[in-house]
């Protein structure tokens, strides 16, 4: 108690001398500064937190550089009793005007024990919150961090006087915490608007916890109108929680849909046209994993100068690669089974052990760390809290460029309108003179070359392993049989919008029970609308 | 679409069908029980106890093969997701013998140890009644059955067909494994249910009860066999056989196939109950692995190795794959996928009718 009545004097006195200091005339103030500064040239710590304190309640903003120097070590006194700061390698400077000039004698340094020091911080608080510049007050008002108890006083003082809006809010935010355990309601009600208005989450558990109520049945906090000022601000950070969430969640929703959408494009693509289910798709992009995998050792042992861009070497080989083991699948296996899906369906799933095992076999059964690219780690803040990853940001555009290819390629080619003639009636394309057997294997081949590309991109998002396809054919297919088979913009929609509620969904319901939700959401969405998805009709309906 | 295959029904009505399966059963309920209890151990023809286990899972694997051949083989459609079907009825089971534990846990407590580590004070409702085996064993038999009939039924009506249906249905196991592998499920989550003493109040280590245990397996898997082999060789499994070639045709000929499909999905699916409640007491354990997409697929592979339609080809086909596992995971695990996707691309390219369909083969020839 003793010193608080002590702090509340000194700040009684900070009020009256401020309203005294705005009187005097400019050089009269300053040789008012340097009166009352004079004090700080002196080994003795008492006459040094005398001198602060006298500053202090002067309130002139000048004497925040000397001040500053003294917390920081840099104050110097020389013979005259001359004060100077001195900075690294620089001249020593004046501590009141700033100008360089030379010492007379010997510097020495100030006393600087915990007594000037536990002068000093409120005295630079409130010093620096009396600036005239609105910005400075407002950064000094946000830097305050949580204020020591001695300090509460005066920034209530301060605050009670400040004209400016948002410096009010920082003050008040740096009050709250000694605020909203103040026994005066309106000294509560002041914390909780302040709150209100940042909508500054760290606050969020104490406001929740007025709220409640205790074990004898009454509220943790007495007074309505204090309650309804904590709903207030309760609701405001709920709003502005959302909004952070929102964004987060869109964000990672997109990249996920990408990642989704990548996965499925060459599964719509293969299924549409041949009906064929490639239980082996998900492998196909472990292999394109691996081969940005290899690409980026290949790198590391020859190329290490050009290291960063071992991913443009890597997305045309994964391609390849994938399309070639595509192709050779078709060649062997599925080219034997044509209308016989269930045997397919099996076959691949055979492929796919297959292929599993001999990665396993060459690279270990461990994962292996495919790193970023210099360029494609780190990323943008665009909210507290929100950071897009540089990496994701790039999926998602590579996923663009990637349905912008094979849509060109299905549209703008002599092969993709081959590819869709087939689709649309194989005996018929067939009687006009496409090789029905050589689109089928080139397709394939692009359908498996496209799963390439997504595993590099799921490459630069996660570890690789043999089992990394394994994870999503699952979701794939929920893509490819939610978006419509064939349809490349029934895929993009159904994988964003896979990836969008999974996203939303992680937060409401966890991730595992939210995965959940949306595969039942799908069985029961699949029967209650089947002929809309497949989109077969007629005669084609009857072949599957 | 299959053809009609080769040996198998026909065959089964001779005498000598007759006679084959008798020796099957002689073999396998006689020979060798009276092998692993009759011989002293020191018999170099003696069964040891963990091949009466092993004999014991390849039964309950046979009883699932026949649950899959009556939908796959005889119905056509390919069901991917009968390991949940399977584990269901494994998890009644195993909560049964989760509460005959009683007290003799880890933290000696009357609720389960996984429940006590949850820091649960009392049953969730689900568990209760399940302390009586009549109980555990309606439910293992019931719930597979409900959850197959509501799923068949809005599929069917559907006319959700090929390979639709069969990924639709690995969405199904792939939501329940996922569902089942979380601790507030309440079935003991990652671990499952494990640590069993006793069924019944007999000791599940004592050597006589696992051979007594392989016997209920092997009355079950004739059961079954037969049970199966009246269905389709009667009028409705000739509808059945008629859906898979041509649904339409059967549709417009005047019979109903969604309730036909419906009758042998739903069995397929108790079939696999059953099986699934007395696997787990012969292997200790059940978790929501037996869910993997990948088990059911396998399941499937079961059948087209021994040749799909034939019900002793199932049969055959779960003994001779689940046999190769045992036999490559001891002595070469590496070899042992390339085995098996060898065997699911070698059955579908050259086998389409399986082990049964080339002994008939050879059989002709000769």
């Amino acid at each position: 108690m003793e010193i608080m009545t002590r702090f509340l004097k000194f700040a009684v006195s900070v009020v009256t001398l401020c309203a005294a200091a705005l009187s005097f005339m400019g050089s009269a103030r300053a040789d008012q500064l340097s009166e009352d500064l004079a004090g700080l040239a002196s080994t003795d710590a008492s006459s040094v937190s005398a001198a602060i304190i006298k500053a202090a309640n002067a309130g002139d903003a000048r004497a925040l550089p000397a001040l500053h120097a003294l917390e920081d070590g840099k104050l110097r006194f020389d013979e005259a009793k001359h004060l100077w700061i001195e900075s690294e390698g620089g001249p020593l400077k004046d501590a009141l005007t700033g100008a360089p000039a030379n010492a007379q004698g010997k510097l020495e340094a100030p006393a600087s024990d915990n007594q000037v020091r536990r002068a000093l911080s409120p005295a630079l608080a409130s010093l620096s919150l009396s600036s005239p510049s609105v910005s400075q007050r407002l950064a000094a008002a946000k830097s305050l961090g949580r204020p020591s108890d001695e300090i509460v006083p005066i920034l209530r003082k301060i605050r009670a006087k400040e004209p400016d809006a948002d410096v009010k809010i920082a003050l008040g935010l740096a009050l709250a915490p000694a605020d909203m355990a103040s026994d005066k309601p309106e000294d509560r009600i002041r914390a909780l608007e302040a709150i209100r208005a940042a909508s500054d989450a760290t606050f969020k558990s104490d406001v929740e916890h007025l709220l409640t109520k205790g074990d004898d049945g009454k509220w943790v906090e007495p007074d309505a109108p204090v309650r309804a000022a904590a709903t207030a601000a309760l609701s405001a950070i709920e709003t502005r929680q959302f909004l952070i969430n929102s964004v987060g969640n869109t964000f990672y929703g997109l990249s996920l849909g990408s990642v989704l959408i990548l996965c499925a494009l060459g599964l719509a693509i293969t299924f549409g046209l041949m009906r064929v289910i490639n239980m082996a798709h998900g492998e196909m992009m472990m292999i394109g994993a691996y081969t940005s995998f290899v690409v980026q050792n290949f790198f590391i042992a020859h190329l290490t100068s050009h290291l960063d861009w071992y991913i443009a070497v890597a997305v045309p080989m994964a391609f390849m690669v994938s399309g070639a083991v595509g192709v050779l699948m078709e060649r062997t296996v599925i080219r034997h089974l044509y209308g016989r899906p269930l045997e397919t369906l099996l076959a691949t799933w055979g492929i796919s052990l297959l292929l599993i095992q001999t990665v396993r076999l060459i690279f270990g059964a461990q994962n292996v760390t495919v790193a970023n690219p210099s360029w494609l780690s780190g990323g943008v803040e665009i909210l507290p809290e929100v950071v897009l990853t540089y990496s994701r940001l790039a999926v998602i555009a590579f996923s663009v460029v990637v349905m912008l290819f094979v849509w060109l390629l299905m549209q703008k080619t002599r092969l993709g309108l081959e590819v869709r003639a087939v689709t649309q009636n194989r005996e018929m394309a067939s009687a006009m003179g496409i090789s029905t057997r050589r689109v089928d294997m080139w397709t394939f081949g692009i359908g498996s070359g496209v799963a390439g590309l997504g595993g590099v991109a799921l490459s630069q998002l996660g570890n690789v392993g043999p089992e990394l396809g394994q994870g999503y054919i699952v979701d794939s297919f929920m893509v490819v049989v939610l978006g419509g088979v064939g349809k490349l913009a029934g895929t993009i929609l159904g994988g964003l919008g896979l990836g969008l509620v999974n996203k939303y969904l992680e937060p409401v319901a966890g991730a595992v029970l939210g995965k959940i939700f949306i595969l039942g959401f799908i069985i029961v969405f699949i029967q209650r609308r089947p002929q809309g998805i497949f989109a077969l009709k007629g005669r084609a309906a009857e072949g599957m | 679409m299959i053809a009609e295959p080769a040996v198998g029904l026909k065959a089964l009505h001779t005498k000598r069908g007759w006679a084959g399966v008798a020796a099957a059963v002689v073999l396998m309920a006689v020979i060798v029980p009276a092998l692993s209890v009759a011989l002293p151990a020191s018999s170099p023809l003696h069964l040891p106890d963990y091949l009466i286990v092993l004999l014991g899972k390849f039964l309950c694997y046979g009883i699932v093969a026949l649950a899959i051949d009556l939908i796959w083989g005889f119905t056509g459609i390919l069901s991917l997701g009968h390991g949940v079907f399977f584990a269901l009825g494994g998890y009644a089971m195993g909560m049964y013998l989760m509460l005959s534990i009683g007290a003799q846990g880890v933290y000696k407590s009357a609720l389960p140890d996984f429940m006590v580590f949850l820091d649960w004070h009392e049953l969730p409702w689900f568990w209760r009644g399940f302390n009586n085996l009549s109980i555990a064993l309606t439910a293992a038999l019931v719930v597979p059955g409900v959850l197959a009939f509501a799923f068949g039924y809005f599929a069917f009506r559907s006319r959700i067909r090929g390979v639709y249906f069969s990924i639709i249905t690995q969405a199904l196991t792939y939501a329940l494994m996922l569902l089942f592998f979380r601790n507030e499920t309440g079935f003991g989550g990652n671990n499952g249910l494990t640590d069993f003493k006793s069924l019944y109040g007999y000791d599940l280590h004592n050597p006589s009860v696992k051979v007594a245990l392989y016997l209920i397996s092997a009355a079950a898997l004739l059961f079954t066999y037969l049970l199966c082999r009246y269905i389709v060789t009667s009028k409705a499994g000739r509808v059945l056989r008629a859906i898979r070639d041509a649904e339409s045709r059967a549709m417009f000929v005047g019979f109903n196939p969604t309730n036909y499909k419906l009758f042998a999905w739903t069995l397929s699916a108790v079939l696999c109950g059953l099986a699934g409640a007395l696997y787990v007491p012969q292997v200790g354990i059940i978790n929501p692995g037996e869910m993997q997409p990948a088990n059911s697929i396998e399941m499937g592979i079961w059948v087209a190795v021994g040749g799909r339609a034939t019900l002793f080809g199932a049969i055959l086909g779960a003994f001779l794959v689940n046999g190769m596992r045992s036999f490559f995971t001891a002595a070469m695990p590496n070899a042992w996928l390339y085995v098996l996707g060898g065997l699911f691309i070698a059955v579908t390219l050259f086998f389409p009718d399986g082990v049964a369909g080339a002994l008939g083969r050879l059989k002709r020839k000769s």
